[in-house]
């Protein structure tokens, strides 16, 4: 954003306190999620800057609180994460299975009501998770499955499955359909066509939807608060539990642990995002 | 014409027009087939039950079947005066039948949230009336305690005759029918939920505006610097996207607290005095703060790629005709980008005003909103089917918002990410 040399002087003020209110607005945005960081080694019990850390004394620093997250005693966050991990997983799977065919029907010139039935596969994303997740507690209980995984696992497969159909359809409508034609003509059966033409060419987006879906699930709690009994506590619970009754630094260790694991699925979901546009053809 | 077209048949013979119409039928069906797995699930576990929650709230059949020879007895009663002795002796089988059932609790937890007072009355009734003797019942019962012989706790059970009944929709507007059976609100010290909606819509219309204040300005920068340097900052926006709602949150709580990196440096700048930290958090100042960072990346996503699709040319274009820098950007491109900003404040109001999470952790008592109420009655109260009627209220708004998104923006150009 260099300013040509004529500009003139309160252009340019004016361009400076431009900068400067973006850059504010970044710190806003970035800089809460770099005070987990250090505080998470912190040596003492206690979550704020001790006169040590400001003075990076390496004493002040030590990984108690990652011990204490994976050997503490009676610490709950192995059974937390092996249950968010499974939960996420068949959730994931579950949204991406029926999102994908949804899609696939959605995006055919041919499909009636196309406009009420997207809303409607889209309305769990809009409904307030705390409406979705009275609903789903009435049905689950009715079911026999509140307090189950298979539970969880239906209710976040409800609350995946719109991010799946948004980023599908999205990959489809720039979708060239004469290539499945081709396949057709040349003697593909449906299903043949599917896996080897159609699917290679929407996998980005099928996996950024199942991204998406994973996150979903791995973050959710409101939903899993009505549904969950002591042994389907999930990481987001035990968080929930941990911030409503005491900060303590352990919550840091796992927090940045959560960051880390965003990061890499933030990375992921770009590098895919890319290779979609250039499938598609859209140059940038 | 027309009818030299119908002539036109296939090569089965059959006319082409009948031909085309069955390829359009088949292929319909077939795209309906892919969509059905997904839309009949959804529909039984979701959309059903969204429906079984409007079911719940109206619902007050519970009370009905528990008082049956009550309520008939009842129906010539028009509460002008107090009951007469054979709606008593109704009123009493209904009450020992509930007894042997061991049921009375669940009557007075109804009663109760009708009219106040009715729980220990009730208790009451249920020592004494083991040793009530047969007949005259009317004394005996409104003996039990004075609340008995108050025409005002019969007209409460009158209320609940009908099988369905719309008081808990009253209530969650601070409402109620009363005696004469006219619609009233209650006393202005007590109308604890028009304060909470009113909040919530004013939360979420702040938040909204502050986000888009704070949003246009970085969109328009990733919009127009350089590759190389949005896609560097573009990570600033979608690393909060993608990180956990209670990692974010619980970095608030870590910044906002009294002893917290926010307040130190309000303390080292000489803004406040070091015994005087103001408190940020567990009020309405820490849900501001903490929603607006969460939500700012569903705002800047939506401005960022409409301003994206803005042609530089048209301000080079606005300039050279004579426009200052401030005129061009308010008369060529401000205009331009306003389908991104109904995108993103809609969205970003929509999910303002379902928040939960970030309330309840760093709102406090005056910092929570209607789905925090909502949640209170669901686990706390179990009064399920007040929970209900709020969320169904909350939903009609929110399916209204949605519904102007749709016709606005268009369901399928959400974008993510």
């Amino acid at each position: 954003m260099a300013l040509p040399k004529y500009t003139q002087l309160h252009y340019r003020i004016w361009h400076y306190f431009y900068i400067f209110i973006c850059s504010c607005v970044f710190i806003f945005l970035i800089a809460p999620l770099f005070v987990i960081f250090p505080l998470s080694f912190n040596a003492e019990e206690f979550l704020v800057f001790s006169e040590g850390m400001k003075n990076l004394d390496p004493d002040a620093f030590s990984l108690r609180w990652y011990k204490d997250m994976i050997y503490g005693t009676k610490n709950p966050w192995g059974l937390a994460a092996k249950n968010s991990f499974i939960i996420a997983i068949f959730a994931t799977l579950g949204s991406v299975l029926l999102g994908t065919v949804a899609a696939l029907g959605l995006s055919s010139r041919h499909m009636p009501f196309k406009g009420f039935i997207m809303a409607t596969l889209i309305s769990p994303m809009i409904v307030p998770l705390i409406i979705s997740g009275v609903a789903i507690f009435f049905f689950m209980a009715k079911a026999g499955l509140a307090a189950s995984h298979t539970g969880i696992i239906l209710a976040h497969i409800i609350l995946g499955t719109p991010f799946v159909v948004i980023t599908v359809t999205a990959t489809l409508s720039g979708f060239d359909h004469s290539v499945t034609r081709a396949a057709s003509s040349l003697g593909s059966n449906p299903v043949n066509t599917f896996m080897k033409i159609t699917l290679p060419l929407i996998l980005p987006g099928v996996i950024s939807g199942g991204l998406f879906a994973f996150v979903t699930s791995f973050d959710e709690v409101v939903v899993v608060l009505f549904l969950a009994g002591l042994d389907n506590t999930t990481i987001p619970i035990q968080m929930w539990t941990g911030l409503r009754e005491q900060l303590s630094p352990t919550i840091l260790a796992v927090a940045t642990c959560l960051i880390i694991l965003s990061t890499l699925i933030l990375v992921t979901a770009e590098l895919l995002r890319r290779r979609s546009e250039r499938l598609r053809g859209i140059n940038r | 014409m027309s009818a030299e077209l119908k002539q036109i048949l296939t090569t089965d013979g059959i006319p082409l027009e009948i031909s085309l119409k069955r390829a359009e039928r088949k292929n319909k069906i077939k795209a309906f087939l892919l969509v059905a797995p997904l839309l009949f699930f959804l529909m039984i576990t979701y959309i059903f039950p969204i429906g079984d929650m409007l079911m719940r709230s109206v619902d007050d059949k519970m009370v009905t079947n528990m008082l049956p020879n009550t309520f008939k007895s009842m129906e010539n009663w028009d509460g002008t005066e107090m009951p007469s002795e054979e709606i008593f002796e109704a009123f009493y089988i209904d009450f020992q039948k509930l007894v042997e059932e061991k049921r009375e609790g669940k009557l007075s937890t109804q009663l109760n949230y009708t009219k106040n007072g009715f729980k220990s009355i009730i208790k009451k009734l249920r020592r004494k009336s083991k040793t009530f003797e047969e007949g005259n019942y009317k004394e005996q019962i409104m003996a039990v305690h004075r609340r008995w012989a108050d025409i005002d706790y019969w007209r409460a059970i009158k209320r609940h005759a009908p099988s369905y009944t719309t008081s808990k929709y009253l209530k969650g507007i601070d409402m109620y029918k009363n005696e004469e059976g006219k619609i009233v609100s209650v006393e202005e010290d007590r109308r604890i939920h028009r304060v909470l909606w009113l909040r919530t819509l004013e939360i979420a219309f702040f938040v909204t505006l502050l986000c888009f204040l704070m949003a246009y300005p970085i969109a328009y920068l990733l919009a127009t610097i350089p590759m190389k340097y949005s896609n560097l900052l573009m990570i600033c926006v979608l690393l909060p996207f993608w990180t956990s709602l209670l990692v974010r949150t619980a970095s608030w709580m870590i910044l906002l607290q009294q002893q917290g990196v926010v307040n130190d440096f309000f303390v080292m700048i000489g803004l406040v005095a070091d015994d005087n930290r103001p408190e940020m958090m567990y009020n309405k100042t820490g849900t501001y703060v903490a929603m607006t960072q969460i939500l700012l990346p569903f705002m800047v996503l939506p401005l960022y790629s409409v301003m994206k699709t803005i042609s530089p040319s048209l301000m080079r274009a606005g300039k050279s005709l004579g426009g200052t820098p401030f005129v061009t950007f308010w008369k060529v491109y401000f205009p331009l980008t306003i389908p991104g900003i109904g995108a993103g404040c809609l969205l970003v109001f929509i999910l303002a005003i379902g928040y939960y999470i970030t309330p309840a952790l760093v709102g406090g008592a005056s910092g929570t909103l209607i789905s925090n109420q909502i949640a209170f009655h669901m686990k706390s109260t179990l009064d399920w089917s007040f929970a209900s009627a709020m969320g169904l209220m909350l939903l009609t708004g929110v399916l209204a918002i949605y519904w102007v998104y749709n016709k606005l923006v268009g369901i399928d150009n959400i974008k993510l990410g």
